[in-house]
């Protein structure tokens, strides 16, 4: 494949499926915080730092 | 005892190709730099043979590491080496403005004028102050965050060494002249190669110590960090494609050339600052912020789409720095348009760290650390405000090759990397050194004066000659031709490169009250000193009124 034909394939792909794909693809990534249930998770997550016991339940940590 | 002789060979190993390396230089920075090579290879080698507990080798009673503890060696090294490479790049930034302002200061010597020690001023800056406090704080955050020791802690060593060595081969290169005259990647092709070694295994040692973490999340600031380490290895190997002239010598050429070439460095450039000095220190604000303010973050879904929102869309923003040239038109137009974009998760960024403090907003008042945290989001929002706005090419037709852009860059490097890695420091000397607190707060503050002063100095000159000298080289009379010739312009500037310099002095002034307080704090001592603030007591008043009795 000429290097001209290879430019002009990516050139069409990104402004086409390959925009579609990303955009599809980040805003999915974006929508996941927010999907049911997510709002506990993200508190415990916030917290974690500062959850000074062991988060597998045993009282030492080792 | 096999693991000794293993490690023992590959140091005289490593040190033997220095040699050969060392014999065979075409040209005399070469050969200066492998016998650097040579000198850490002997190092290491001294070091391996000297550390090992023969005894217990002897006798296989060799004490495992205490897996109840965090392995906090390296970053207790890492605190003070920030600390040093910071005021060596503040002391250097300050050379090169008086430079700028006096050229009488370059010496007339070929190791100390503008060209060479320029460099060394943003590597010293960016790379060892900066570097070294991200590779300091990811290993500190990984570890608390995910709840386990350092996976890899050999490897973990070879790290941080082998950046620093990193950091002086960079430093003495520019000083002899060695630079392959990319901006923010001056390195030669060997310094790249042996970079990017040390870079696969910080990879590897923050990956691993994810993977045995016991934290069943992986907390926002390892996404942050993580996504520094992966992209700056992708951006170093691609920008740094350059084939040497012979083996033995620093020389080499790109193999891009014209505009790809200039489109590939600053497609390194601008994300080298959007995942170097964003990405990375945005991890350290979202641990150290919480942290010291001793709440959770404002939103934790906020600091999601902010994560996925940079990483869309920084990538793309490397082409505002080649407007109105060569590039293609649809390419500019897209780095700006990207750049505008990014506005939006810069700013979410910036709202859920300060609105972190929502509730506990006296801690601006009474704890000098927040404030530098506020501060330094403060200048994040304001230079990702800034930075955009830039990149609107027909500001960029003024701001452009100005010194706009200088004081952009030092309004995000000092305000936002500078601020967030002082406060990480101030956080972490107590807590590394198992003191009751840092040596002294009140220097902290004066700490934070001295440098918000130093900004704003910095910043506010550098607007007013950047523009000025955007109006002046655009300037026609009414015949046709340029009023100004660049020598009018240079001279015009001389008060505000004062004015500049003066903000050096400020800043760097900050930064070694840093290093006192930090030492001191180290040394174990704590200063006699009056609290920022207490509320007014007055004894004398402090008792009931008597009765008096009705007439």
């Amino acid at each position: 494949m000429s290097t001209h034909s290879t430019y002009e394939l990516l050139r069409q792909l990104a402004d086409s499926w390959g925009l579609v794909a990303t955009m599809i693809l980040f805003l999915g990534l974006v929508a996941w915080p927010f999907r049911p249930g997510a709002r506990e998770e993200n508190e415990a997550a916030a917290n974690s730092i500062f959850v000074e016991e062991d988060p597998r339940g045993n009282d030492n940590v080792q | 005892m096999e693991s000794v002789v293993a490690r023992a060979g590959m140091w005289l190993a490593a040190l033997f190709v220095a040699i050969v390396f060392f014999v065979n230089a075409v040209d005399t920075g070469f050969a200066v730099h492998m016998a650097i090579f040579g000198l850490a290879a002997l190092a290491g080698l001294v070091i391996s043979l000297r550390k090992t507990d023969y005894l217990a080798v002897a006798n296989g009673t060799r004490l495992a590491v205490d897996q109840g503890r965090y392995d906090d060696d390296l970053i207790r090294i890492g605190v003070i080496l920030t600390t040093f490479w910071g005021v060596v790049g503040f002391l250097v930034g300050l050379v090169i403005a008086s430079q700028l302002a006096f050229p009488a200061l370059n010496l007339g010597l070929e190791w100390t004028n503008f060209g060479r020690i320029r460099p060394l001023h943003t590597s010293a800056v960016i790379f060892a102050f900066g570097g070294t406090a991200l590779i300091t704080t990811s290993f500190y955050i990984v570890q608390r965050t995910c709840r386990a020791r350092l996976a890899l802690p050999g490897l973990a060593r070879f790290v941080f060494w082998g950046y620093q060595l990193f950091i002086v081969l960079a430093a003495t290169g520019y000083v002899l002249g060695i630079s392959q005259s990319k901006e923010y990647a001056e390195p030669e092709w060997y310094v790249d190669l042996w970079l990017t070694i040390v870079w696969v295994a910080y990879l590897a040692v923050f990956v691993g110590t994810i993977m045995k973490r016991t934290e069943p999340h992986i907390y926002v600031a390892n996404w942050f960090f993580l996504s520094f380490i992966l992209t700056v290895a992708m951006l170093h190997v691609v920008n740094n494609i350059n084939i040497p002239v012979s083996i033995f010598g620093a020389q080499s050429y790109p193999l891009f050339g014209g505009v790809q070439g200039a489109l590939v460095q600053w497609w390194y450039g601008h994300n080298a600052v959007g995942f170097f000095l964003t990405a990375g220190f945005l991890a350290m604000m979202y641990y150290f912020v919480p942290k010291q303010a001793e709440r959770p973050v404002y939103s934790y879904r906020l600091s999601i789409i902010h994560f996925w929102g940079l990483i869309f869309l920084y990538i793309w923003a490397g082409p505002h720095h080649l407007h109105y040239t060569a590039l293609p038109d649809w390419a500019q137009t897209l780095g700006m348009v990207f750049s505008i974009m990014l506005w939006m998760p810069s700013w979410g960024g910036m709202i859920n760290g300060l609105m972190t403090l929502n509730g506990a907003w006296d801690k601006v008042r009474t704890d000098p650390i927040i404030r530098m945290m506020v501060l330094s989001l403060a200048f994040y929002g304001m230079s990702t405000f800034e930075g955009p706005m830039m990149s609107i090419k027909s500001v960029n037709s003024l701001s452009h090759y100005t010194d706009w852009t200088i004081g952009h860059v030092h309004s995000g490097a000092l305000g936002w990397n500078g601020m967030i890695t002082f406060s990480a420091i101030y956080y972490l000397a107590p807590r590394l050194w198992g003191r009751e607190r840092l040596y002294s707060l009140r220097m902290v503050n004066w700490h934070f004066w001295l440098a918000t002063l130093g900004i704003v100095f910095y910043a506010s000159s550098m607007w007013v000659t950047g523009i000025m000298e955007g109006l002046m080289w655009r300037e026609y009379g009414a015949d046709g031709y340029l009023v100004n010739s660049f020598a009018e312009t240079v001279a015009a500037k001389h008060p505000m490169y004062l004015l500049r310099a003066f903000g050096g002095v400020l800043y760097l002034s900050g930064a070694i009250i840093m290093a006192i307080n930090v030492w001191q704090t180290v040394a174990g001592k704590l200063r006699q000193e009056e609290p920022l603030r207490q509320a007014a007591y007055d004894a004398a008043a402090d008792r009931p009124l008597p009765a008096v009795a009705a007439e």
